[in-house]
């Protein structure tokens, strides 16, 4: 800032560029005037342009497609205006109730392990360990590794008849499990996917903010008798409060979202998670709507329900939060 | 697909699939001017439809007859195959040349002719095919015809011989047709079976596969000839959804849900003494369990007739080789290589004048202990009643096998049946 206020002109200058012979000057003066003041928004233009065309875009167009009677089975129907109609079916919607239900509780199911275990994965990281880079890489490994292939995986380890965990617990079951047959545990197995694939994520991010606490903290607290128990509840968690704040956002509204891990693990490809919706998740409902059958308008009433849904958990997250700080 | 840009997501699912998909496939070479000008041609399809993973014989030979011509395929899975092509038709873009479109789903992309090339006037010898199998893929006054027939899915019952011997059951195909006239007999034959079959094994595969071959012998099934959806109303769908039941409860079934890595692996352990059985289903047996060859015999369908899968191949007029792939349609369509695709994949040809051709008649599977697939599978559609299907009847069926899936887990069948009801009525109906 201050280098381009000193490169302003001054108003000696002001004075001789009025005078017609120094036209050329005037307007190299204004442009420059422009640059400083209109650059900044043309740098962060892109973004937004792109925002523009693949966020706001498809988010007005569905919203508009959501007042349709739009079907793929139904020429014409897309012009056929509905009104609110697909948002009243949607809260009338035995299914999509049972979606929301499952979603809110694989969410539950798979944060609050993931968020504990990345909490304790990184602490553990964050002591002087021989090979630390390397075990800092490793934490990473589920997390770029495609869900695809993770979900192979448990496809196999979760499998009823010659999966890994059942021949694991056959000698204390009396029956195989059908890991997909019942709700408990198709969410069992769907949050398992969830935790391992976001853990490390997690505890880098853990890592990153621990190694910015001071050291002295842990010195003195050490002088003045505090175990590591202690060190950990007294200070370490409180110096990444506004962390934990964060991944809690973003995991939560991740787990709003979550499709992928269902939707593989649902072998039928049926996309009804499961034979009875035992583990069907609102985003994979809206696509089985959509694409299996063909309800453009209903999905998009889906998709934008689901959208409002995550603001308001969002907003709740945020006073929440705004709360805490205050009473700080 | 989690955590990508947070509220986009939703909704950016819905356009960004079109858009993505808009971006893939599609042949970008040639022009409708010159027909020696290099070309190549997507072909989309969704299983061993003119290829087995490591054989492109056919395609070859194309290439060959027409050096100008790169044919190039892309398989997904089923479901994914027709909701891609609803998609890129939707879009105006992204189709590939050559797409294959399922006898279940076939209805539904004839309300969307203009969407597709009309056979009718490409010169397309349709003398091959009988007027029914035409008029699937055409509209009602037959002046469209979006897609020409590749195979047609005849029924038969495919068995392993040496899990029937453990049972004490006859072995011989003859005595084993003879063992079920009728569904009713071959469920008590299950319960036969069970009593003495060795450990592990079961009856059938899925109950879907049951309610499926049932209906196979029926004319009128989710729809009738109107297009009405009567689905809840017909007694016969009743009563193969209420055998099925009984069948399941019996402990009858494998539970494996059709075309998971599951249902693969049962074939390999021989996890059930049988399945029903079209004949591109010999093609998937052989290309699953390669282990089992000479355990597989074929016998006929209880109640002697049906019919399950086939397919359309269809040329959309977005493409920008549209008369170069109509060329390699009518060719893939022609008898000559419907016999070459019977006899490498099982696929039963479609065009009726082949199945009186020595190379058809007398094949036999050695797959399959030598059965006279070429006999048994005609047979069963000699009597087949021309069944109707729906705009959803791909997506009714599926319903269904979904929801005999959960009373194989235990589920009420009762429940099970009201909870059908109304995910067809979401499906097909109203919604």
């Amino acid at each position: 800032m201050s280098r381009t206020a000193l490169r302003e002109p001054s108003s000696v200058d002001r004075r001789r560029l009025a005078e017609p012979s120094d036209r050329r000057a005037v307007w190299r003066s204004r442009l420059y005037r422009w640059d400083v003041k209109g650059s900044p928004y043309a740098y962060v233009a892109p973004f937004f342009l792109l925002f523009g065309v693949f966020g706001v875009l498809p988010l007005a167009y569905t919203a508009l497609i959501s007042t349709t009677a739009w079907n793929t089975r139904r020429p014409g129907s897309e012009d056929v205006s509905v009104g609110l109609d697909n948002y009243s079916a949607l809260l009338g919607d035995d299914n999509f109730w049972n979606a929301l239900v499952n979603t809110l509780g694989i969410g539950v199911f798979a944060t609050v392990p993931q968020l504990l275990f990345a909490l304790g994965i990184a602490h553990l990281l964050n002591y002087k360990l021989r090979g630390r880079l390397a075990l800092r890489m490793g934490v990473l490994v589920p997390y770029v590794t495609s869900v695809a292939a993770v979900a192979l995986i448990f496809n196999q380890i979760f499998a009823r008849d010659f999966g890994l965990l059942n021949w694991l617990l056959s000698p204390f079951t009396d029956a195989p499990i059908d890991w997909r047959a019942s709700t408990a545990a198709s969410w069992f197995a769907v949050s398992a996917m969830v935790t391992w694939h976001w853990t490390g994520y997690n505890a880098l991010i853990y890592l990153a903010a621990m190694q910015t606490i001071p050291y002295e903290l842990y010195e003195s607290a050490a002088i003045d008798g505090a175990g590591k128990w202690r060190q950990f509840w007294s200070i370490t968690i409180p110096s990444l409060r506004p962390t934990i704040i964060f991944t809690v956002i973003v995991s939560t509204v991740g787990a709003l979202q979550l499709f992928a891990e269902p939707f593989l693990f649902d072998t039928t490809r049926n996309h009804n998670g499961g034979s009875e919706r035992q583990f069907q998740t609102v985003v994979l409902y809206l696509y089985q709507q959509f694409w299996t059958n063909g309800r453009y308008g209903y999905g998009a009433a889906i998709a934008w329900t689901l959208f409002v849904i995550t603001v308001v958990i969002v907003l709740i997250n945020f006073l929440v939060v705004r709360r805490i700080r205050s009473s700080e | 697909m989690r955590r990508a840009g947070r509220t986009r997501a939703a909704a950016g699912l819905l356009i960004g699939g079109l858009v993505l998909t808009a971006c893939s496939g599609g042949g970008d070479q040639g022009s409708g001017g010159d027909p020696n000008a290099p070309v190549t041609l997507t072909v989309n399809v969704f299983g061993d439809n003119f290829s087995l993973p490591d054989d492109r014989s056919l395609y070859d030979e194309y290439e060959r007859l027409h050096p100008n011509v790169k044919i190039i395929e892309n398989r997904s899975d089923f479901g994914t195959h027709h909701q891609n092509l609803q998609a890129r038709l939707t879009a105006g873009t992204g189709a590939a040349d050559l797409e294959l479109i399922e006898v279940g789903q076939v209805a539904g992309y004839v309300g969307q002719t203009d969407k597709f090339v009309n056979f009718r006037d490409q010169g397309v010898d349709t003398a091959a095919w009988t007027d029914a199998t035409l008029a699937r893929a055409s509209t009602p006054d037959g002046s469209a015809l979006i897609g020409l027939p590749t195979d047609i899915g005849g029924l038969a019952m495919c068995y392993r011989a040496d899990l029937f011997k453990a049972a004490g059951l006859p072995t011989d195909r003859d005595e084993v047709s003879r063992l079920w006239p009728t569904w009713e007999d071959y469920v008590a034959t299950g319960d036969r079976f069970l009593s003495k079959a060795p450990d592990k094994a079961k009856w059938f595969d899925a109950g879907g596969h049951v309610f499926t071959g049932v209906l196979g012998n029926e004319k009128e099934t989710f729809y009738n000839a109107n297009g009405d959806l009567i689905v809840a109303e017909n007694p016969a769908v009743k009563a193969a959804w209420d055998l099925t039941a009984r069948a399941i409860k019996s402990g009858q079934s494998a539970a494996l849900p059709e075309f998971t890595p599951e249902w693969n692996t049962g074939f390999q352990q021989g996890q059930f003494a049988t399945i029903t059985c079209p004949a591109w289903m010999m093609g998937y047996i052989k290309s699953n369990a390669a282990d089992t060859e000479g355990k597989w015999d074929i016998a006929r369908i209880p109640g002697g007739s049906g019919n399950w899968g086939g397919s359309y191949v269809t040329v959309p007029s977005q493409g920008r080789n549209t008369a170069a792939a109509v060329e390699l349609a009518k060719w893939l369509t022609a008898p000559e290589q419907a016999v070459k695709l019977f006899q490498k994949i099982g696929n039963f040809p479609s065009q009726r004048g082949t199945w009186e051709q020595p190379e058809v008649k007398d094949f036999s599977a050695p797959f399959f202990n030598n059965a006279p697939a070429g006999e048994i599978f005609p047979a069963s559609l000699a009597d087949a009643p021309v069944q109707v299907v729906g705009p959803q009847s791909g997506v009714i069926g599926s319903t269904f096998a979904v929801a005999l899936n959960s009373v194989e887990q235990g589920g009420d069948p009762d429940e099970a049946w009201a909870k059908a009801m109304s995910d067809i009525e979401a499906a097909a109906g109203t919604g």
